[in-house]
């Protein structure tokens, strides 16, 4: 039996990154405003770096990928299809729980890559637009960097840097020697006590959740502040598909609770904030007689141009002791090679992140599992000469769409509840090869610079980035787009989508500072819309 | 805790500390015990939860290359035969290589032999030494050079 519930004026699918903000923003409306969440609360204390089996957690219920890590919240993913793996975390704050925290924006020229390169499509909206959403973002959610970076706009984090560290100190050397541009990095973890948080003590251990509270997600920051003005959350329900009426606009969701009872739960506007893999997977389960092909996908974009965001590592060793895990797992970036140069071979282009280390248990599994440190009388001597001497390149790459590389309804694989399971397609074009490799070359030509021996190259991750973008691009054309420039479905106008899944390219950088912006002009855009909402 | 309660096998079990003594042996001059410690490899087992099946496949390997019982092989035979294995890429020798790492790179007399403190990293956390800005003089006189749009 279905339990029908009271409508509600606003129905939020998702309570991460731009769910939470979109709750938050759409609350001084003083509207009915619902949040559907499909993970739980997460309490500081489950964090790994509570427990001296820190490191081993992360590779079993703290893995990034959700069919390694199971937890009963977890969806499974079928990416055996996918030369890249993706990443994701469900729970109130959704990735930003699990993440590194680094929040660099996309540059004005991604808005522009057709304009500019000839490549691509050009976003409906520009970087400009963004820039308001941007500061107050970086106010709200707390992030720490410094102004007067010459590689970036001109921003105004409201925390200083994270320290540099020995590592960060000696990537610095290496750039000045090499005549490159580095910078601290933009990341949203408190370097002093803000609004109310513990500033960072350098646990070091950040990806999966902070047991300080000092790194910032949606669940410490605009999901108490949404509560607070009046948005109700729901946890532990997972919703299955989003219905339509005779008019062919959203009424609800079905959804399924923590004991499996099926529930319906109408609503006058929905919004999709499920990330650019959960996102086209309800869209695409959502099929009736008017919407056969899933709902919203008129154009049959939906699911289409999944951005990924391909990363290689180039790994080397330095004689001097450098922080391992000591300290934020980043604490600068390069933008170097962001900018197109023709001559590169490759249009578009990269940044360049330098990361610290790993803990001794992590150090140890990936030496043996790459043969640099051995089992038997060697391993102690070869694990020393590894250990706390690492320095690690990454190299984020633009990642541009290509409608071959997309998401689809797995045919066997379901959820717990019986839901079809996504199936991730995705292959690297050559124009992102040839970026990588452009990449790799520089990032080897920087860790020799450092004096480091040993440089090892992963050209892609099992667990890094997966960043989940480009599966509803937003654009003006209904024939080339899934959603509209302020992120209204062209196709039912009561269905809004503000996740990762509405941009049109991928940038080199990480997603959530712009994924938060743009989830802040969208529920702009509709609260000065809302006479004519629909319209 | 009994062997039997994690779903090895006492002879599973057996097999296991040896392999782990071969993988990591103990060593006076780093002044660390081998992975076959009663405490380390009591820690293995305690904590193999999700990673028991694979755990089981591997030892199962072990034992079929081994002829029979693996902890009952002499030293040269037994080492010789811990090493083709672990020379295998297959999941469940990397899972089972990676059992026995967490615990031994947890274990107080390793962690104290890396010059570090045992223990959870929070609340105690690290203390990061001091930045010198004066690295970024060089990038500050730098212009703009993001591409305006």
């Amino acid at each position: 039996m279905t339990i029908t519930h009271d409508t509600v004026d606003v129905l939020i699918i998702g309570a991460g990154a731009s769910g939470a903000v979109m709750a938050w923003s759409l609350a001084d409306t003083r509207m009915r405003i619902l949040c559907l969440e499909q993970g739980d609360w997460m309490k500081p204390t489950d964090y790994p770096a509570n427990g001296r089996d820190w490191e081993a957690r992360r590779m079993t219920d703290w893995e990034i990928h959700p069919s390694r890590r199971a937890r009963e919240t977890d969806y499974p993913v079928n990416d055996d299809n996918s030369v890249m793996k993706v990443a994701n975390f469900c729970g109130v704050g959704g990735g930003t729980v699990f993440w590194t925290a680094h929040f660099p924006r996309l540059h004005p020229s991604d808005f522009r890559v057709k304009s500019l390169d000839g490549v691509a499509e050009d976003w409906p909206i520009s970087y400009w637009d963004l820039a308001p959403w941007f500061e107050q973002n970086d106010r709200f959610f707390g992030v720490a960097g410094l102004p007067g970076d010459p590689g970036v706009p001109d921003r105004n984090p409201p925390m200083p840097p994270v320290p540099l560290g020995r590592t960060g100190a000696a990537y610095a050397r290496a750039m000045n020697r090499l005549g490159w541009h580095w910078w601290p990095s933009d990341i949203a973890i408190a370097t002093e006590e803000y609004e109310g948080r513990a500033k960072c003590i350098n646990l070091g251990h950040c990806t999966p959740g902070c047991a300080q509270g000092a790194k910032s997600g949606a669940d410490i920051t605009y999901w108490p502040a949404a509560i607070r003005a009046g948005v109700e959350l729901r946890t532990r329900c997972r919703v299955r598909e989003i219905t339509t009426n005779d008019q062919g606009m959203a009424s609800g969701v079905i959804y399924y609770d923590f004991e499996g009872n099926e529930h319906f739960q109408p609503a006058e506007v929905v919004i999709l904030a499920c990330n650019g893999v959960g996102t086209p997977r309800i869209l695409l389960n959502s099929t009736s007689g008017r919407f056969p092909n899933g709902l919203a996908n008129s154009s049959g974009l939906v699911g289409r141009n999944l951005m990924l965001h391909p990363w290689p590592q180039v790994r080397g060793y330095v004689e001097e002791e450098m922080d391992a895990d000591r300290g934020p797992m980043t604490s600068i970036w390069s933008k170097q090679f962001y900018e197109t140069d023709p001559s590169r071979g490759f249009l578009r282009g990269y940044t360049l992140q330098f990361a610290r280390g790993t803990g001794p248990v992590t150090e140890a599994v990936q030496g043996a599992a790459a043969g640099a440190i051995p089992w038997g009388p060697g391993h102690h001597a070869a694990f020393r000469r590894h250990f706390a001497h690492r320095l690690v390149v990454g190299i984020a790459c633009d990642d541009l769409p290509e409608e071959h590389n997309r998401v689809t309804l797995d045919p066997v694989l379901t959820d717990s509840h019986g839901i079809p399971a996504p199936k991730i397609d995705y292959t690297l074009s050559a124009n992102t090869a040839a970026m990588m490799e452009h990449g790799i070359a520089r990032a080897t030509e920087i860790l020799e610079a450092t004096g480091a021996t040993g440089i090892t190259t992963s050209r892609t991750l099992l667990n890094s980035p997966g960043h989940l973008l480009g599966t509803c691009r937003m654009g003006t054309d209904p024939e080339r787009s899934v959603v509209n420039p302020w992120g209204r479905s062209h196709d039912v106008k009561n269905l809004f989508i503000v996740d990762g899944s509405i941009w049109v390219t991928g940038g080199g950088v990480n997603p959530t500072s712009t994924i938060q912006a743009l989830a802040l002009y969208i529920a702009d855009q509709m609260k000065q819309r809302l006479a004519t909402l629909f319209d | 805790m009994h062997p039997d309660d994690t779903g090895l096998t006492a002879t599973e079990a057996r097999d296991l500390r040896r392999l782990a003594g071969f993988m990591i042996p103990a060593d006076p001059a780093f002044g660390v015990p081998g992975a076959d410690d009663p405490a380390i490899i009591q820690d293995v087992i305690a904590t193999l939860r999700r990673d028991t099946a694979d755990v089981k496949l591997a030892l199962a390997a072990l034992a079929e290359l081994a002829g029979g019982s693996f902890a009952d092989l002499d030293d040269a035979a037994a080492e010789a035969v811990a090493m083709r294995l672990l020379a295998e890429n297959a999941k469940p020798v990397l899972v089972l290589g990676r059992v026995v790492l967490s615990a031994y790179y947890r274990d107080d007399r390793v962690v104290r032999s890396l010059g570090r403190e045992p223990g959870a990293p929070f609340p105690r956390g690290h203390v990061m030494p001091p930045t010198d800005w004066s690295l970024l003089d060089p990038v500050k006189t730098r212009e703009p050079f993001w591409r305006k749009a």
